[in-house]
């Protein structure tokens, strides 16, 4: 039983990181059609705003030294802008363009940001020690002691999620960005301001990929140029899993991806564990046959002739 | 006006295929001829790059669909053709988990390549057979996944691949004059595919799948057809690329190799085999640029000392200014057509027919 328990938390708070970048990457494929694979690399990029820009080995602490209420709107504030940024130099630009040029077009971006991070910071990994005082372990009950952070990644994720639902609900922005991913031609007939709608996607976007990198860089501890990418990876597979343009998708998919893998590596025989990653990326291909659409149905993503 | 004689015919079908292999022939020559050590290597990396680019292009260019799947056929025929040319005494060390009778079985690197290139074109096969119903943006997550997990495979599979480490002693037997022959080989094949009947059924369902499947195309079978082919060179490349280098490690077939790839595919156009070869040559030249840059250059005493790793970030920016400006290419998608057409030839002849 508490053994359970423990696998569950694991599973929880892995499938948090995933559905929150799984949900960034979905915002922008119901408004854009865009699969970004620069997500991960916005993920990164905020990891990295924390310490000084320098090539040395050795990371000091920057933004990261701040005071929380400073730091997490700081990085929020780099990650959106250059979020904001890349939509309009890059995405804007190819708005009309096929969703495959579109992602070459994401693909070609992430590769410039990841080697400007090697340019500037060098592709030497480095240790960054943040409120590392969060990874202490707490007793939940007889025999199941869980690190705190784990719980902390858990509640925050449920807290963005709710805000992130009453947002779209009940506000009209929301409204906007809801009826744009339904159908983007329409909502833009009816009123909806695309550009408007469009930037706020991206700006949300990159939020939660500020949130991601945070959250990560005190679970891990390294700072690489390359640690957004498996981020950006599972979460990719997420939003295909959950059906892509489905922001509800999105997040069942993170947490079923998050699940499988500590499942996998809990109870797979340890010859096999190594090939862990091969039987989650074969579980896509097998989703892509059977249920093209996803285990969510988003209206939109019929293709209509 | 017709032309006069059956040579002159065939001279006029085959035209784009003849100036590009003779211009691509008389580029390396050239470069053999004025270059070193150096630039000879440089020379041969891009040409097995061109092996690589247009059998993408077989696929991409004639389905529509675009993959990111085929680097994982170059992996598997780079380890397929290196588990046949190892020394049996450093296979045995390395990769003791390969079958007995692999371990002290040596072929020659050609017949091993074209086994590498065949064991790359049944992973192929047996793959597309699921992944090539599907269309669109999804195929491409397909093959995305594909590639994952092809690489997360060879990753872990150290007894058959030593894994994360370096499989090293590989004869080295690629030239600049071997790359340029698989070169010209893969483009003649191309061609002809492109030009059969197969081809031309493959780019009805390109340019409007539901039609094509009307007018009685298999859109399946004939992806299939292309998606095996250009694996099967894919591998062979892959091949060349291991006798090229002298080891092989997995990490060398990720991302970055892949988008190099596609990038040169698009930015000479997806569509035509003139695009492929055409943005090969550019974009193996601006790296190479870039990258003399990076090391120091001296222009009229000053030295200008790019960064490192700008030849990447140029290479992203040139892919993005031609995806938002000229998305179809450098070539437009168009072949290097026959340019003496009389004019009325010419208005009901398009020039884009690719």
């Amino acid at each position: 039983m508490a053994y359970a328990i423990q696998v569950l938390i694991d599973a929880l708070s892995l499938g948090s990181f995933y559905a929150l970048a799984a949900l960034g990457i979905g915002l922008l494929f119901g408004v854009l059609r865009l699969i970004n694979f620069a997500h991960g690399d916005f993920i990164t990029i905020g990891a990295y705003a924390l310490i000084i820009p320098s090539a040395a080995t050795q990371a000091t602490l920057f933004i990261g030294d701040f005071a929380p209420i400073v730091l997490i709107p700081c990085i929020v504030a780099i990650v959106v802008i250059v979020a904001l940024i890349s939509e309009v130099t890059v995405f804007r630009p190819l708005r009309s363009a096929s969703p495959a040029t579109l992602m070459i077009g994401s693909f070609a971006l992430g590769f410039i940001l990841q080697n400007l991070i090697i340019m500037i910071y060098s592709g030497r990994p480095k240790a960054v020690g943040m409120w590392s005082d969060l990874s202490a372990g707490v007793k939940l009950m007889e025999g199941v002691e869980v690190p705190q952070l784990q719980l902390i990644i858990i509640s925050a994720t449920l807290i963005m999620l709710t805000s992130l639902v009453l947002f779209l609900k009940r506000t009209k922005y929301g409204i906007h960005m809801r009826a744009a991913a339904e159908d983007f031609r329409m909502a833009r007939m009816l009123g909806v301001k695309a550009n408007r709608v469009i930037m706020l996607a991206v700006a949300i976007s990159g939020m939660l990929a500020a949130a991601v990198s945070m959250l990560f860089v005190v679970q891990t501890g390294i700072l690489d140029f390359r640690m957004g990418l498996p981020l950006m990876l599972f979460a990719f597979i997420a939003t295909v899993i959950g059906g892509m343009g489905s922001l509800v998708g999105a997040v069942v998919g993170g947490y079923t991806v998050g699940a499988v893998s500590i499942l996998l590596q809990t109870f797979l025989p340890s010859e096999f564990r190594a090939f862990r990653d091969v039987f989650v990326f074969a579980f896509v291909i097998v989703i892509l046959l059977l249920r093209p659409q996803g285990l969510v149905m988003s209206r939109s993503a019929k293709e209509r002739v | 006006m017709q032309p006069k004689s059956a040579g002159a015919e065939l001279l006029r079908e085959f035209w784009p295929l003849i100036v590009l292999s003779i211009g691509l022939t008389l580029v390396v020559v050239v470069i053999q001829l004025i270059g070193d050590n150096i630039t000879s290597r440089t020379l041969t990396e891009a040409l097995i790059r061109m092996v690589v680019v247009v059998s993408l292009y077989i696929f991409i260019g004639n389905s529509g669909i675009i993959s990111f799947g085929h680097i994982g056929f170059m992996m598997i025929g780079a380890y397929g053709t290196a588990w046949q040319t190892m020394d049996p005494m450093i296979k045995d060390i390395f990769i003791p988990g390969l079958p007995g009778f692999m371990l002290d079985y040596s072929s020659h690197w050609i017949l091993a390549t074209l086994a590498g290139g065949l064991l790359a074109a049944l992973v192929a096969l047996i793959s597309g057979y699921a992944l090539m119903r599907l269309s669109g943006i999804v195929a491409s997550i397909g093959t995305f996944a594909l590639f994952m997990s092809f690489y997360s495979f060879y990753l872990q599979w150290s007894t058959w691949t030593a894994g994360q480490s370096t499989l090293p002693n590989l004869p080295v037997t690629t030239t600049p004059w071997v790359g340029l022959a698989f070169s010209l080989v893969t483009m003649l094949v191309a061609f002809l595919y492109a030009r059969s009947r197969f081809g031309l059924a493959l780019r009805a369902s390109r340019e409007d799948e539901v039609a094509a499947k009307a007018a009685g195309v298999n859109v399946t079978f004939q992806r299939l057809i292309a998606f095996t082919i250009s694996a099967f060179f894919c591998g062979m490349a892959g091949g060349l690329y291991g006798h090229f280098l002298g080891l092989l490690t997995v990490d060398t077939f990720y991302l970055p190799v892949t988008f190099i790839t596609l990038a040169m595919l698009v930015v000479g156009g997806m569509q035509s085999l003139s695009g492929a070869v055409v943005g090969t040559l550019v974009i193996s030249f601006l790296i190479e640029f870039l990258r003399k840059f990076e090391a120091g250059f001296d222009i009229g005493g000053v030295i200008l000392d790019l960064p490192s790793s700008s030849a990447e970030v140029g290479l992203g920016l040139v892919l993005l200014l031609i995806l938002i400006f000229r998305p179809a290419g450098l070539t437009r998608n168009a072949e290097f057509y026959w340019p003496w057409k009389p004019k009325v030839a010419l208005a009901t002849f398009s020039k884009r027919q690719s």
